[in-house]
């Protein structure tokens, strides 16, 4: 199974592979930084658990859960 | 257009207004440039039938020359997907009808985040317009242990860079030299796919460290704050104190300036009635203009208050992080987490609220807030719910000295207004607004000290809106319901209220409110109350021959006679519901481009009151 963004532990960083959005979804996260090949890193969550914040090229963004779920993330090699 | 670069498209001979366009990505600190340039001389619009706003502002050079400035929407491409995408898009094109294309542009970009920000340096450079680069928040690059060849950039860009700070006012000189200067296009250099982003990122990558670009440390204060505002307890706790803070102020130190207006406006009246002569046109002008337009005015400076605490909370950056905390209590009613703190206005007027949604970029969010706005109970409501509820309820207490059952009815009221905002909420995301919901998408930027020539515009432009408003629209609405009253004339004299025209339409729809428990004195106050709710104190006060003001006895003992238990709460549904209010109306017109959405409302929010009064009157009796 392939881990997504969402399983991504607070703390730890990946890279990210594929966005399983529709396209103008897709672009709308590319242009905040969430593009294929990019470093990621779980910050923390908001109190409540949801949304959860990111580090993603230079800036901090906060994704919710249901859409972390679909950026997935390239095993670690 | 030949490629040579040193060519003069524009001369400063030339009479014709130069036009600036400012482009950016959001968060890049575009529009607090655009302050910095253009200071007071601004002006705020609508684009035709859109919700996007149209900044423009002129910037003087003194015997350089005036500059038309433009301050478009941001975006981090210029590939249009959203409205404010296209209208970006369309100006530096020149397709937008009645907007000039511009004659050069200041692109301007965040430095402590250059290589995503480059990104949109690709479709801008492409257009081949005069370019200067404005590289933002440079004193922020270096505080934290950043830097960058800008000389180097700008060979690379074939255009000018500037590292600036609007905040400072760093950088400033050399923008307004280049606005005074000959421009030159922007010299032919290879650019990537502007559709492939993932390019578009490498290329500015590349940019960036040819650049001998060094990214900053990441703000430190930003993590220690972030980890007190969003601790999973304490960072709750102190939103609800955020927001309490607010209303206090709203309530308790905007009074004393409400107070003042008020005094200042019978003033006003006082000396119009003295300096002219009695008859009709004074009695329009003092008691149809300034009362009219003096109800209204005396909420200036609550929306002033509310318009510095957002101001505050924004520019700090508190505002993000308020939205991300609300953004999952949002979430359940079909909203996000930026529809919070609009709607939390919308507790002190809806016209602000309403004006605070500019902050949502999702236009199906923004326009739900629009809708659901009007439900939260506004403060025009609150001297409205005190006479009916002082003449109908006695003043037990419940729960200790201060929470007695005339609180316990006042609380009801503002559940009520709550729940009928959540639940339309739902219903507009299951109907008119339905569809795919766009990924929420929420930037946490760095905390910033707020200046306070920002936070001062920004109150002075809001302010400006509703001014503006209040001496328009509701300066011809009042008046138009004061002739209402006073015509038509009985021997060139104003006719008793109930003989006039105003009375003959609370007679007239006396039929339609009858099952409600309504007379057609409450009829001619559910007319008069359509210019602000609070409006029909005041007219049943003259409909009664007393002097209208909620803590009058003679009034409420003349509504018990009136009035039964069933239509006195009927009619406390009604106006928990109905869209009693033409400043409401009005802005929503102008901030969703169009009749369209302020009639549906107007139209559901009184069937909704008008169905729920029948039900409470069926009810109590």
């Amino acid at each position: 199974m392939t881990n997504t963004l969402e399983d991504l532990p607070f703390g730890s960083d990946a890279v990210l592979d594929e966005l399983a959005l529709p396209p103008d979804d897709a672009a709308r996260l590319m242009e905040m930084g969430f593009f294929p090949g990019v470093r990621v890193v779980a910050v923390r969550a908001a109190p409540g658990g949801d949304p959860r914040v990111f580090r993603v090229d230079g800036a901090e963004v906060a994704l919710r859960r249901e859409t972390a779920r679909c950026l997935r993330l390239r095993p670690p090699s | 257009m030949s490629g040579c670069h040193d060519c003069v498209l524009a001369s400063r001979d030339d009479t014709r207004a130069i036009t600036v366009a400012l482009v950016g990505p959001p968060n890049s600190g575009k529009s607090t440039l655009f302050n910095r340039l253009t200071g007071l001389r601004q002006r705020v619009a609508n684009y035709p039938g859109v919700t996007v706003e149209q900044r423009r502002g002129r910037l003087r050079l003194g015997a350089r020359g005036d500059v038309e400035l433009l301050d478009l929407p941001g975006t981090y491409t210029l590939q249009p997907r959203s409205d404010d995408e296209r209208i970006t898009d369309d100006v530096l094109r020149g397709r937008l009808p009645g907007t000039p294309r511009p004659d050069a542009i200041l692109l301007v970009l965040d430095s402590t985040n250059l290589a995503r920000h480059l990104v949109l340096a690709a479709p801008v450079l492409a257009l081949g317009l005069p370019t200067l680069v404005v590289l933002n928040l440079s004193d922020d690059l270096e505080r934290r242990g950043g830097s960058l060849d800008a000389a180097a950039l700008a060979q690379q860009l074939g255009a000018p860079v500037v590292p600036a700070s609007a905040a400072t006012g760093r950088g400033i000189e050399t923008i307004h030299e280049f606005l005074a200067g000959r421009f030159a296009v922007p010299a032919r250099i290879p650019l990537p796919t502007i559709q492939n982003i993932p390019a578009c990122r490498m290329w500015a990558g590349r940019l960036a460290s040819r650049s001998t670009y060094r990214a900053p440390a990441p703000p430190l204060w930003t993590r220690r704050l972030d980890g007190v505002f969003l601790h999973p307890v304490a960072g709750p706790l102190l939103l609800l104190a955020v927001v309490l803070g607010v209303f206090q102020a709203m309530f308790s130190a905007a009074a004393p300036l409400s107070d003042g207006l008020e005094t200042l406006v019978g003033a006003i009246g006082g000396w119009a009635a003295a300096f002219l002569p009695a008859g009709v046109a004074r009695d329009v002008v003092v008691q149809g203009a300034v009362a009219g337009v003096g109800s209204v005015i005396v909420f200036l400076p609550q929306i002033a208050v509310l318009f510095l605490f957002i101001g505050i909370l924004e520019d700090s950056g508190y505002l993000a992080r308020a939205a991300l905390i609300a953004d999952r209590t949002m979430a359940r009613i079909g909203l996000q987490g930026k529809s919070f703190i609009p709607l939390l206005s919308a507790y002190a007027c809806a016209v602000p609220a309403i004006l605070a949604t500019r902050t949502i970029e999702s236009k199906r969010d923004r326009l739900a807030t629009i809708l659901v706005a009007p439900f939260m109970t506004c403060a025009a409501r609150l001297p409205v719910y005190a006479l009916i509820i002082a003449a109908f309820l006695p003043n037990t207490p419940l729960l200790g000295p201060i929470f007695g059952v005339r609180a316990a009815a006042l609380l009801g009221l503002y559940v009520l207004g709550f729940l009928a905002a959540v639940g339309t909420a739902r219903l507009l995301r299951s109907t008119i607004l339905r569809g795919d919901r766009t990924p929420f998408l929420l930037e946490l930027p760095p905390y910033r000290w707020p200046t306070l020539r920002s936070l001062g515009l920004r109150v002075v432009d809001r302010s400006r809106v509703f001014l503006t408003r209040a001496g328009t629209v509701i300066l011809g609405v009042t008046v138009g319901i004061w002739l209402l009253c006073h015509l038509p004339l009985v021997d060139g004299k104003a006719p008793d209220l109930s003989h006039s025209v105003a009375g003959t339409i609370g007679r007239t729809i006396e039929p339609a409110i009858r099952p409600l428990g309504f007379d057609w004195k409450i009829g001619v106050g559910l007319v008069t109350s359509l210019a602000a709710r609070e409006v029909i104190v005041g007219t049943l006060g003259t409909i009664h021959g007393i002097d209208g003001d909620a803590g009058s006895s003679g009034l409420q003992r003349a509504l018990r006679h009136d009035l039964t238990p069933g239509g006195a709460v009927a009619l406390l549904v009604f106006f928990a519901f109905a869209m009693q209010c033409l400043s409401t109306i009005a802005i929503v017109r102008r901030e969703t481009g169009g009749w369209r959405y302020p009639l549906l409302q107007f139209g559901y929010m009184l069937t909704l009151a008008y169905g729920a009064a029948l039900l409470a009157k069926v009810l109590v009796g």
